[in-house]
């Protein structure tokens, strides 16, 4: 503010009052505009993949229980059925669920209740940086030492199977699920400690009974984000799968899940081919809304 | 009996943080160990060549493009559509509308922002598999982001700040560029900074959008691959292990770089603010 | 003074995207005035386009044309060239005689496809039946072949690859016949690696990907060589074509073209692996 406007016409300054007035109008469209983007890009992808989708089942005269049931997916002639791969990515989802979430968790209670605080100040961002890291570079550890470990000293046939899936994914879900965990764990108010060690529980029995119960909707939220994580990893995947089109009946098969059947050959389909991996998008989205709607379920919840 | 329990149990956390620790240390001293021993002035800046032995400079170039090309785009729309949120609007309908949108979009898997990138900018809009077609799918990809990262430091901003503003006779667009802006500017950045992480991370949405012309893109119209793809592809097609790790070596360096900026001006900034 | 500070830090971000942007501009700019750079788009077959991308990059030097190859399976390159999507199309299969109506086609280099082991495998010849009874898992362990007792894992191409239908139609089953279990690997390298890595596993992969890393398996008795491939003694062999719409060829597609077919171009065809075509 150098200048002090002195003395200005009555006129003048209506009129830049109506400037003013009119700008602020303006700049409120402009931001709402900027704010229901995110909607629009919203409804775009739903209404392009399901359109897409659904043509071969509308128009075409597919059925979509055969879409769903159907064992054979062999797009050169004609035939589509993707339970192998649903039944793919429930089994590498939950798998890595299995071996991730108690690790993860634990970790998680690691560094917010028992870690020295020098330690726990290292480890902590060094995990978060982990889950910024490409997730195709876990892929390529993956099928560089995972793939080769159980074919060589595990003696199973072939490597890329349902377990180096499970085991990948579940190495990928661990930054997410820690950092999201030790979050809730830290924000469980002192008190709570407090009251539980006053009453003569020891330091552990705390932990377990007092402190990760109060945090367990934070915890609930960084399974589910770590089950995002699992279900829609894509690239990761396909290098350790083995993308076979058989339902998983051990730990040994090589599996495909849904992503990988899009990924795979989402860069030659064409015509239905191509419509029917709009399909497969459209059941993994579903996948997708369905935890999202346990999150938001979860998260409200939590704010009461 | 109890003590015992209670020694198991600490014994399993303790096992448990260092098995999370072991695997993450494996992973990145495997890249490290593997790729280290490509990385060269040559690698980095020569330009790739089919014959083998070339360098990355292309997918470097096109990592770049997607990222300008993006964040130009999302970093306005973001911030603003937060301002909206955060300043503007009355909670209502409306807002939780456009909330639930925004956190929608967070949980959609990249493979299918891929098919959608596929089928409404290369295919409807007629841009080809091209890295304007990829930049596009990374701005919704990133829109979120932006928005929250944005809303959460506008949260931090004293409602004083603008109080006393408004205070002193300004316009409300007024006191948001000169009063709250400015102060929520480190939250802003760091979200930024995040968010190029999230794009140079990113591979299946842009394997579906931009293809993977393994060559110097002649302009954004052009199809190339962008170093996470890149790293995919060399494992996939060639299985050349070293070659993907030296490319993932230059982007885990990136993604350091990118979080230590973000502490550093989150907390530096922080600093000048108070 | 605090906000100045701030104000100063809008302003510094401000320019530094207005900067990025301006370069960026600019950097379009000079490529689009630096002479008329023409862009030919190719794409298909995976098998095609390492020889393709040498064949690029040999003649970019000479020429004033950028040479743009996708490698995204045969099928697809075809309807790329269909559609006008890429100038010209790479296939690694015959064409079908649908395609034919509306595509013009060059062959450029022949290839032979081989069977591949582990290096440690001893099955080192195939009759044309046992080939087809392993992919399509009549024959499940490698000792009812002469080899140690090891199960068989197969590893094919994806659907919609040039190479795995000219395989299948020359071995004689169908897509739907292929053993479930078969693990699918896109690109002759991932198969490639994984056979080199597996010492279960069987594979295909073209006459240029043959190294020291994979055993190629004879076919009744015949070596996979050029030789052999060009008297037609050994069956396992198909063309590479470039494809393309009569209309949409430009000038510089088919001075790409001549110069493949030329004896520099098939020169570096022949030290790629392909089959030269004379």
């Amino acid at each position: 503010m150098s200048s002090i406007p002195v003395k200005k016409d009555a006129g003048e300054i209506g009129k830049a009052n109506k400037r003013k007035y009119i700008l602020e109008k303006v700049s409120g469209r402009v931001f709402l505009f900027c704010a229901l983007l995110s909607v629009v890009s919203l409804l775009l992808i739903i209404g392009f993949v399901f359109y897409k989708g659904s043509h071969p089942f509308i128009a075409e005269g597919y059925s979509f229980i055969d879409f769903l049931l159907g064992s054979d997916w062999v797009p050169s002639e004609d035939k589509f059925g993707i339970l192998p791969m649903i039944v793919a990515s429930i089994y590498a989802t939950i798998g890595a669920l299995i071996i991730g979430v108690p690790i993860g968790l634990f970790t998680a209670i690691f560094l917010a209740e028992i870690a020295p605080r020098s330690v726990a100040k290292i480890i902590s961002p060094a995990v978060q940086l982990l889950a910024g890291i490409p997730s195709v570079l876990y892929g390529v550890f993956g099928l560089a030492i995972i793939v080769p470990f159980l074919q060589n000293n595990l003696g199973l046939i072939k490597g890329q199977s349902l377990i180096a899936v499970i085991i990948v994914l579940a190495i990928m879900m661990l930054p997410t699920v820690v950092t999201v965990a030790e979050t809730a764990i830290r924000a469980v108010p002192k008190a709570y400690r407090e009251g539980s060690l006053a009453l003569g529980v020891s330091p552990i029995g705390t932990i377990f009974k007092v402190v990760v119960p109060a945090a367990k909707s934070g915890i609930m939220t960084a399974i589910v984000l770590g089950m995002g994580r699992a279900i829609g990893e894509t690239m990761a995947v396909i290098l350790v799968a083995g993308n076979s089109l058989v339902i998983p009946t051990s730990l040994t098969d090589s599996i495909r899940p849904l992503t990988t059947n899009i990924a795979l050959e989402m860069g030659y389909a064409f015509g239905t081919h191509q419509e029917m991996l709009f399909a497969t998008g459209i059941v993994l989205f579903s996948f997708i809304l369905i935890l999202n709607f346990v999150l938001a379920r979860i998260s409200s919840k939590g704010g009461n | 009996m109890r003590k015992l329990k209670d020694k198991i149990l600490l014994g399993l956390l303790w096992f448990a943080a260092f098995l999370t620790v072991a695997v993450l240390v494996m992973i990145v001293g495997y890249i490290f160990y593997k790729g280290i021993g490509l990385i060269s002035f040559d690698f980095i800046f020569g330009d790739y060549s089919p014959s083998g032995g070339g360098g990355i400079l292309p997918m470097i170039v096109t990592t770049i493009y997607t990222i300008v090309i993006s964040l130009l785009i999302a970093t306005p729309i973001g911030i603003l559509a937060a301002v909206y949120l955060q300043e503007y609007a009355k909670q209502g309908r409306l807002v939780n509308t456009i909330r639930f949108a925004t956190e929608s979009l967070t949980g959609i898997p990249s493979i299918i922002y891929g098919l959608f990138g596929a089928v409404f900018f290369v295919t409807t809009l007629k841009l080809g598999m091209s890295i304007i077609a990829a930049s596009l799918t990374l701005t919704i990809i990133v829109l979120p982001v932006i928005i929250r990262t944005t809303e959460e430091s506008l949260k931090t901003v004293p409602r004083t700040y603008r109080e006393g503003s408004l205070a002193l006779g300004t316009t409300k667009l007024q006191t948001l560029y000169k009063v709250i802006l400015p102060s929520a500017m480190p939250g802003i950045l760091s979200g930024l900074i995040l968010s190029m992480g999230r794009i140079i991370g990113e591979s299946a949405a842009i394997f579906l959008t931009a293809g993977t012309v393994a060559a110097m893109p002649a302009s954004i119209f052009s199809s190339a691959r962008t170093l996470t793809v890149h790293s995919f592809l060399v494992t996939q097609e060639a299985g050349d292990i070293e070659l993907a790790a030296a490319v993932g070596v230059v982007l885990i360096v990136l993604i350091l770089i990118l979080n230590l900026t973000a502490t550093f001006i989150s907390k530096k900034l922080n600093k000048a603010n108070y | 003074m605090r906000r100045k500070l701030k104000i100063g830090s809008l302003v510094l971000c401000l320019s530094m995207i207005l900067a990025a942007c301006g370069n960026d501009s600019a950097g379009d700019e000079t490529e689009a005035s630096g002479g008329n750079v023409h862009t030919l788009a190719i794409s298909g077959s995976t098998s095609v386009g390492p020889l393709a991308e040498k064949l690029a990059e040999k003649y970019e030097g000479n020429n004033n044309t950028k040479i743009e190859i996708n490698q995204i399976g045969s099928s697809a390159g075809i309807t790329n060239a269909i559609n006008g999507v890429s100038e010209i199309g790479m296939s690694s299969r015959e064409l079908k005689d649908e395609e034919k109506e509306s595509l013009q086609e060059t062959v450029i280099a022949y290839d032979g496809i081989v069977v591949v082991t582990h290096p440690s495998n001893k099955v080192k010849n195939l009759t044309m039946d046992q080939v087809k009874d392993i992919f399509t898992g009549k024959i499940t362990n490698w000792k009812d072949l002469g080899g140690d007792d090891l199960e068989i894992v197969v590893v094919s191409r994806e659907d919609g690859s040039g190479s795995r239908d000219a395989f299948q139609e020359i071995v004689g089953y169908s897509s739907g016949e292929l053993i479930k279990s078969a693990i699918v690997a896109s690109g002759n390298g991932n198969i490639k690696t994984t056979v080199a890595t597996n010492k279960h596993a069987v594979g295909f992969i073209s006459f240029e990907y043959i190294d020291e890393s994979v055993s190629p398996v004879n076919i009744n008795g015949v070596e996979a060589t050029a030789e052999n491939v060009l008297s037609q003694k050994y069956v396992l062999s198909r063309p590479f074509l470039f494809v393309h719409v009569e209309d949409n060829l430009t000038n510089e597609g088919q001075k790409f073209i001549d110069y493949i077919l030329s004896p520099e171009g098939q020169a570096i065809a022949a030290e790629s692996g392909a089959i030269p075509v004379q």
